[in-house]
């Protein structure tokens, strides 16, 4: 059973909470507590807007068990504004292409479909296309 | 026959108007629509042969990693960017819907977790078909009003079911709205009162572990919707010694086109005072959000001064009216996050087969 994990984890995924280094302000994410800048430790939590640009991308044909029912779908490493590079599905596409570059914005969504119908929903984050307004 | 025992006659009875102790008023909202959108006319082609009659345009459909918690997620977010509080100030978390992702587990502690609204809150989801989410209005009032808390949070969202070739598989449609309740002074919109009529009407139901709901087709109409939705608008306007044309927009729950326009102009409203908030034509019945999301479109260009009234309905069956007034502090609001009308230009569109398969329809086992 992997609860715990999910459970552990839900604050940056539901809402990418990081942190943030009180030695050189370096943004981090995913959170560790550890600076990867400047080594000092980095506890303080840090809310990350969101906002960022599509770095690379690749789509994916042949899912690992429990993402079928969104195949194809596309993967991004994404730059977020603060700095950290994150790597995650691009969602709501419809007929965009993902580009190098795109502004993209973090939403919350089903990660894994509940292929188990008994299971745990588990959400987090995914990027789309940076909607106008 | 003595005083005491006499039949109380409740359709005839005096309209009592719901007022806080303390004046309240809406200080965020935020509205959702998905991407998707499957056209009326491809519901007709697959099952009438196209011969259908079509009670809107199109439909907007979920996304297969959307459901009423991600939604609301992103409704909330919106909400918490107009009212321009920390999330821990918000000590309630309501979510009203008929489509929650478990049978037993909150979808409001998902939301409530996601937007940082934990852990001092109240949550809890909200259930009364299509009137969920007014329902969860009218309680955030009370708390706020009362003086128990300085902001609460109601949302009305659903992710609608319809069986495949059933008169509601062309409007279930995907949306709704979140909205932050707070003192009057720092309010966009005061909601100046409500009034809700209530009775026992058998019009649509869901039984429990079935995955589509009945209805009663005809009798959907006007025993249930038009009865409640005018009981509800003619007490109001009775108590608050309204009429008309003193207010500038109007919006009713929809169901489809044709029924909140008759709604209207049996309550005496223009076409121009409804159409802003009447949506359903582009993205169908959005069930707890559908009345709701309407007033969200109306405060993204209401301008201070403006009088809205607001009569949702729910099957089963009641309506919550609500007479709101906008303040000055509407200025700047809404370009402070995502207005409807671009979620509503944010469109792709989808064949049938495409929304069987995004819907979860096909059996795969």
């Amino acid at each position: 059973m992997d609860i715990p994990r999910h459970w552990r984890l839900k604050k940056q995924r539901y809402a990418l909470m990081g942190e943030v280094c009180g030695h050189c302000d370096a943004k981090l994410f995913p959170p560790r507590d550890i600076c990867p800048e400047c080594g000092e430790e980095a506890k303080t939590l840090f809310q990350f807007s969101g906002r960022g640009e599509v770095y690379s991308h690749t789509t994916v044909y042949d899912p690992p068990q429990g993402y079928e029912s969104q195949a194809p779908y596309t993967l991004a490493m994404v730059k977020l504004e603060e700095g950290p590079l994150v790597t995650a599905q691009l969602t709501d596409l419809g007929e965009q292409e993902a580009e190098i570059g795109m502004p993209v914005e973090m939403v919350t969504r089903l990660l894994r479909s509940a292929t188990d119908e008994r299971g745990l929903l588990v959400y987090g984050y995914k990027f789309r296309p940076a909607v106008a307004g | 026959m003595t005083e005491s025992n006499q039949i109380h006659d409740h359709e005839h009875e005096t309209a009592r108007l719901l007022k806080p102790q303390n004046p309240v008023g809406i200080v965020g909202y935020g509205a959702y629509v998905p991407r998707y959108r499957l056209p009326a006319k491809e519901v007709s082609r697959v099952w009438t042969n196209g011969t259908g009659g079509l009670p809107i345009l199109e439909k907007s459909v979920p996304g297969s990693d959307e459901d009423v918690a991600t939604m609301s997620i992103e409704a909330a977010r919106n909400a918490l960017g107009r009212a321009q509080i920390a999330p821990t100030e918000i000590r309630a978390v309501w979510v009203g819907s008929e489509s929650h992702p478990y049978a037993v587990k909150p979808t409001s502690t998902i939301v409530a977790e996601a937007i940082g609204a934990v852990p001092s809150t109240q949550a809890a989801d909200w259930e009364f078909a299509c009137k969920a989410g007014t329902e969860a209005m009218v309680a955030a009032m009370g708390v706020v009003g009362s003086g128990m808390m300085g902001y609460a949070m109601a949302i009305g969202m659903d992710t609608a079911q319809g069986r495949p070739g059933d008169a509601l598989e062309y409007t279930a449609g995907a949306g709704g709205a979140a909205f932050i309740i707070g003192p009057a002074d720092k309010a966009l919109a005061e909601i100046e009162s409500t009034y809700s009529f209530v009775t026992d009407t058998p019009d649509f139901w869901r039984r429990a572990y079935q995955k589509y709901p009945e209805h009663g087709h005809r009798f959907t109409g006007e025993p249930a919707y038009f009865k409640h939705i005018t009981s509800a608008g003619e007490a109001m306007f009775e108590a608050t010694g309204t009429k008309a044309e003193d207010y500038k927009f109007a919006v009713f729950h929809q169901p489809n086109t044709k029924f909140p326009q008759r709604a209207g102009a049996m309550l005496g409203f223009t076409p121009e005072q409804i159409e802003t908030g009447l949506l359903v034509p582009r993205i169908g019945n959005t069930y707890s959000g559908a009345a709701i999301i309407g007033l969200t479109a109306i405060l993204d260009i209401a301008e201070p001064g403006d009088r809205i009234m607001l009569v949702s309905f729910g099957s089963g069956a009641g309506s919550d009216a609500m007479v709101l007034r906008v303040t000055d502090n509407i200025k700047g609001k809404p370009q402070l996050a995502t207005k409807t009308e671009d979620y509503i230009a944010r469109r792709t569109e989808i064949d049938y087969a495409e929304y069987v398969r995004m819907r979860g329809k096909l059996t795969m086992k």
